[in-house]
């Protein structure tokens, strides 16, 4: 533990002892927690204490721990050892329903919702007992009015925004009458107007003398929001704190146990530099349960520029990232143009001959095969580029070269090209599959939420990967959730909604309040229509 | 108590080999428990069922002739099972196989050319090919599921080989009994081994093996099989098209199938009966998955499940024991094997049951 | 009563017989694949469960214990199922053809000594002045007790999976098990009752063809009827409503292929024999080929393994 965390948390232990005179307990006081999972110690001698009405952020990265912590409290996994008390008194907490019984309401990160059923189905199945899903609808009518969350109850989950989704989680959360509302990650899909509706909430209900946990890798937010901080770093807790009075990046160091580096870029792109992705028009059925179409997509990405795609979640990210590779055909050619050749009607392979390389969300089973090896995955989107087919048979011994030079040149921590893919830790797979597609030398590279998932260290490889790609005269697009990645990386700027694409802006001139009515879907001021007609 | 899995984090390499060694002891003690509440000595009949055959030099051999046609069959299936495709109706190809190479001969009861065989042996793989392209068209063209329409078809297949022996191809001289005049010389497969009754199919078989091992393990299209079966936006985002691989595996299940089929009626049975399988079609899929849907271990697995034909043939005739019994083994093998490959992903704990109550 | 009115009958009496077990087995397998789980078993059960009602029929002279004796057979023969999917986690493609195949052993191993016996067909119930009324006398009220238990059975699963908080929840299973068990819902034991009662209801089947349908034992005597009872539930697009429809269509074919015998028309009886399967294969075509549509009615979670760590 650094010097500076073991201050705080003497800090913090005198703040309790002046309140001593009140001898009133945690409503939660975890001690000692431990968790292990296969070849990772997940909870590590993890201690946490919550007060009533209090708001308490759990800080950490990508896998500190915080989810399997989180788990633990409503009952999803059990911890190894360790001791959990509940206002005061020892508890053991096997499943979700003891949990629920206790008191403690959870939102979990990926919302628990049944796309096929209604809203008012949804939280009838969050209710246990059949006394409380007497009158359901008329309470669900009256939580809404009273805390602000408009829902509709009949409408199936489908069909909602992803703050929707939300607030029908809360109001099942709400409608229990819990003494603790644990929020995973709440605000990683909401558009910046919806958190500021959230955070009123959540205020609310804290006022109310109900104790909110606050999961959350975004350090703003928690300094605006949060009376109490916990940090976690690799299972262990490192600091406690007062957020209100330490400043975001100090936070972020404590966080990632280090100094930041940030990724930099050389030069500026070229103004003039040639279109080598272009996208004309493009409208899409999509082939999903409960998919968005795409509606007239139109954008062009010069060489050497960085483009990011923002968006919430499930606005046609996904159909388009598969329209692009080529996994879902256009209906004409002309509608993908890569390097000046019209591709719309060619699948994946036939588009990385043409230059274009591609790096999916989905790492595990889509950028990647995890049951099979790293030369095995070289191979997957390199064969023909790198010519590693003879007479019908691998070239196993190219691609394992390959993968081995994909590993020296992105420092990628495993034991070689013959390990499984499923064996490399999420930060590590995704440089070896952004490596796999750089070092094919692509003019035209398009990713999906680049770090989404990743620890600090492997975020800003990726990115200064990506930063180099274009500067070597690449055009790079990046499709992302994350709207600092999109600000932090990119040249330009477009926002997708319900499968329509916004005009592109330079990242300089658009306000953060903007792109946020974009994600919201409500149209910007009059558009630039000569940044419109000559990109960058 | 209860069974507690623990994830191993990856496959144990161990018990990828381990389980099927394990799942076929387990089947023979079950087995034996079967023959004893059948009232037979398990002893007895055990050595008499897996024993036996394998004690006399007359019957050796016969276990290559039995494993044949499933070592054919599972070799294509294997290769389709890895990519999720599942070829259920191989006992219908088999038919159909039969059906198309036994009718060349039937057509030209005359010619006794050095090409009938050769003929005949492209038409029963074309046959099993066409049989298995109509499940092939309907999947990738109607998204009709494969299970399904293959396995209709092999009822299909069945009336329509009743049809033909009962009807135009029924053997004039056959006393009434439903079955086509027997094959000339000319149209019956020649044995490979002196003094057995080994033919051309359990070479056919060999070279199966040899050629789909090598199709799997080392050719760019076995890699493609392999990649949409683990992992199937994977294969679409690597541009492999599976419509094209969804029909390449079908007909070559299918004419794998068919060649098993015709090589059976050119062989062994020497004629087109109802009854020219014993289900081969269907054990096949067993010998798939006990063989790991891996070509070589497909050779291994189908002479196990050969031998449970040629036991159960042998106790039937001595110890009266009726032929369901070879059913039985092949299920209960199954269910055990499938029990078993938990282990291969999975460490099992005993731990004591925990209350369900939490609150104080 | 005319001729025509009384062929009529016959023929109506015969398509709802023949209904009858397509409809209680593919009831059963609509509910366990609501749940989430694919039993592609129900050859195997149905087999058992028509074999264990025959001899327990034959054995104790009561066609009662019979039916209770397959439902028991089925549900027990699901359990093997249940036991390798749900606690082993394996394959449920390959466990259900396992199921067939020991399914069809043990059924004939069973009633190698049943073969040729005849017995008493299940007595249709009779309800005086109503069972006289012309044409709906037979058809409503002359029917055996199975043929209605079908009725009730099919209505009663529909009601409880809209109606009760079990049949959402059973739904909810089958739409994401994650989110379901993240809601303290027992996933793997209600897959265990909803394939048990997919395999009571095969049973039930099995016990239907063996007492009602063709009072005999014969092996393999269903025919791939199980096969067609899955190829049901994909025509239901999982609906129970359409379930009806679709099992009555397949009754109606199988009595087309008896009436073209009797009106001599020259084809040769395999060739109507085919149909049910021909007509099956062209069912799936059909419905399948609307892609978005079966994608979005079918469980999302069918076949699909569910661990929970921890």
């Amino acid at each position: 533990m650094t010097e500076t965390a073991s201050s705080l948390r003497a800090a913090a232990s005198a703040n309790t002892e002046s309140e001593a005179a009140k001898p009133r307990p945690p409503l939660l006081e975890l001690g000692g927690i431990e968790k292990r999972f296969p070849g990772v110690l997940a909870n590590d001698d993890v201690a946490l204490a919550i007060r009533p009405g209090e708001i308490h952020a759990l800080l950490g990265e990508n896998g500190a721990g915080k989810s399997t912590l989180v788990k633990i409290i409503c009952g999803v996994l059990t911890p190894d050892a360790g001791t959990i008390r509940w206002q005061g008194e020892p508890v053991e907490i096997v499943n979700p329903a003891a949990a629920r019984r206790l008191g403690i309401g959870v939102v979990f990160q990926h919302f628990s919702l049944f796309d096929g059923l209604t809203a008012a189905e949804n939280i009838a199945l969050g209710l246990a007992e059949a006394g409380q899903r007497r009158n359901l609808k008329r309470r669900i009518a009256a939580i809404s009015v009273e805390y602000g969350l408009s829902i509709h109850p009949d409408r199936a989950v489908h069909d909602l925004s992803v703050g929707e989704r939300q607030r029908i989680e809360i109001v099942r959360a709400l409608l229990q009458d819990p003494k603790l509302l644990i929020m995973d990650e709440p605000t990683s899909v909401l558009t910046p107007q919806e958190v500021e509706q959230l955070f009123v909430t959540l205020r609310r209900l804290a006022s109310e003398g109900r104790a909110i946990l606050y999961i959350s890798h975004k350090l703003e937010e928690i300094t605006a929001l949060c009376q109490r901080a916990t940090v976690m770093r690799l299972g262990r807790v490192v600091a406690e704190c007062d957020p209100r009075r330490e400043t975001a990046r100090r936070l972020a160091e404590l966080m990632v146990g280090g100094e930041l580096k940030t990724p930099q870029r050389q030069k500026s792109p070229d103004r003039h530099a040639a279109v080598r992705l272009a996208v004309n028009g493009l409208s899409l059925r999509s082939e999903e349960r409960f998919g968005t179409d795409l509606d007239d997509i139109d954008f062009a990405v010069a060489g050497g520029e960085i483009l990011g795609i923002a968006g919430v979640a499930g606005n046609g990210q996904g159909e388009l990232m598969a329209a692009l590779t080529g996994e879902t055909l256009a209906e004409s050619a002309a509608a993908i143009v890569i390097d000046g050749t019209p591709a719309g009607r060619l699948g994946p392979a036939a588009r990385r001959l043409l230059g274009a390389a591609f790096v999916p969300e989905e790492r595990n089973g889509h950028g990647a095969v995890g049951e099979m090896t790293l030369a095995e995955n070289a191979f997957l989107t390199a064969h023909r580029r790198l010519k590693l087919v003879r007479h019908g048979l691998i070239d196993e011994r190219g691609a394992a070269n390959f993968a081995d030079a994909v590993i020296r040149r992105f420092d990628v921590r495993t034991s070689g090209p013959t390990a499984k893919a499923r064996s490399l830790s999420g930060g590590n797979l995704q440089k070896f599959i952004v490596g796999r597609e750089i070092l094919q030398k692509p003019g035209v590279l398009v990713i999906a939420q680049p770090s989404w998932g990743l620890d600090a260290g492997a975020a800003a490889a990726v990115a200064q990967a990506l930063l180099d790609l274009a500067e070597a005269g690449a055009a790079v697009l990046i499709i992302s959730q994350d709207l600092d990645e999109i600000l932090s990386l990119c040249d330009r700027i477009a926002v997708i909604h319900h499968g329509a694409l916004s005009a592109a802006r330079s990242v300089h001139e658009v306000t953060a309040e903007e792109i946020g009515l974009l994600m919201g879907g409500v149209s910007s001021a009059p558009q630039d229509e000569a940044a419109r007609a000559h990109p960058a | 108590m209860l069974i507690r899995l623990e994830s191993r984090g990856g496959p144990s390499r161990w018990w990828a080999y381990g389980s099927p060694v394990l799942a076929l002891v387990l089947t023979l003690v079950a087995t034996a428990i079967i023959f004893a509440a059948l009232g037979k000595d398990p002893g007895r009949s055990l050595y008499t069922y897996f024993v036996a055959p394998l004690a006399s030099a007359t019957a050796r051999p016969e276990l290559l002739v039995k494993a044949a046609p499933l070592v054919l069959i599972a070799v294509g299936l294997s290769l389709g099972f890895r990519a999720n495709v599942w070829n259920i109706g191989a006992e219908g190809q088999y038919t159909l196989g039969a059906i198309a190479g036994g009718g060349v001969a039937l057509f030209l009861p005359e010619s006794e050319s050095s090409l009938l065989l050769p003929a005949m042996i492209i038409a029963g793989a074309l046959g099993g090919m066409t049989w298995a392209a109509i499940p092939a068209f309907l999947r990738t063209r109607f998204n009709a599921n494969e299970i399904l329409t293959s396995l209709m078809l092999t009822y299909v297949a069945q009336q329509l080989l009743i049809y033909l022996v009962v009807g135009p191809w029924k053997d004039p001289e056959g006393y009434g009994f439903p079955q086509s005049r027997l094959f000339q010389d000319a149209a019956t497969s020649p044995i490979i081994v002196p003094g057995t009754r080994i033919h051309l199919g359990v070479l056919a078989a060999f070279i199966a093996v040899a050629l789909g091992w090598l199709v799997l393990k080392k050719s760019a299209i076995g890699f493609q099989f392999r990649v949409i079966g683990a992992a199937p936006r994977a294969a679409r985002y690597a541009g492999f098209n599976e419509t094209r691989l969804v029909w390449l595996l079908l007909l070559l299940s299918g004419a794998l199938a068919g060649l098993a089929g015709l090589f059976e009626v050119a062989g062994p049975v020497g004629q087109l009966t109802p009854q020219i399988s014993p289900g081969y079609g269907f054990t096949a899929i067993i010998v798939a998955f006990l063989g790991r849907l891996n070509p070589v271990g497909v050779l291994f697995a189908g002479l196990v499940l050969a031998l449970s034909y040629l036991g159960g043939e042998a106790a039937q005739i001595e110890l009266g024991m009726p032929n369901a019994v070879t059913g039985i083994f092949q299920g209960i093998l199954l269910f055990f094997l499938l029990a078993c490959d938990l282990l291969i992903l999975y460490r099992p704990h005993l731990v004591r049951a925990k209350p369900i109550e939490a609150v104080p | 009563m005319t001729g025509d009115s009384g062929q009529f009958v016959a023929a109506l009496l015969t398509i709802i017989s023949a209904s009858t077990p397509l409809l209680l087995a593919a009831t059963g397998e609509l509910v366990t694949e609501r749940s989430g789980v694919l039993n592609l078993g129900l050859e195997g059960m149905m087999l058992i469960g028509a074999i264990v009602a025959f001899a327990t029929a034959v054995g104790t002279g009561s066609s009662t214990l019979g039916i209770l004796a397959g439902m028991l057979a089925g549900s027990a023969a699901a359990l093997i199922f249940a036991v390798l999917t749900l606690q082993f986690l394996a394959n449920q493609v390959a466990t259900g053809l396992a199921l067939t195949i020991f399914g069809t052993g043990l059924s004939a191993l069973i009633g190698s000594g049943y073969v040729g016996r005849g017995i008493e067909p299940l007595p249709r119930l009779y309800l005086p002045v109503l069972s006289n009324l012309p044409v709906i006398g037979p058809i409503l009220f002359g029917q055996d007790a199975l043929i209605y238990a079908s009725f009730i059975l099919l209505a009663g699963c529909s009601f409880f999976l809209y109606r009760t908080h079990a049949g959402l929840a059973l739904r909810s299973i089958g739409e994401s098990h994650d989110a379901a068990h993240a809601l303290g819902y027992h996933v793997v034991g209600v897959r265990y009752l909803a394939t048990l009662f997919g395999g009571a209801m095969s049973g039930l089947s099995g016990a239907y063809m063996s007492l009602a349908y063709s009072p005999s034992w014969s092996e393999g005597m269903t025919g791939g009827r199980g096969w067609i009872a899955l190829a049901l539930v994909v025509f239901a697009t999982w609906r129970p409503a359409r379930l009806l429809l679709g099992a009555y269509l397949f009754g109606a074919i199988a009595i087309l292929q008896l009436y073209i015998q009797a009106w001599g028309w020259p084809i040769p009886s395999q060739f109507l024999t085919m149909l049910p399967y021909l007509a099956t294969i062209a069912v799936l075509v059909l419905i399948s080929s609307d892609r978005a549509r079966v994608r979005l009615m079918a469980p999302a979670c069918l076949g699909k393994p569910f661990y929970a760590a921890g």
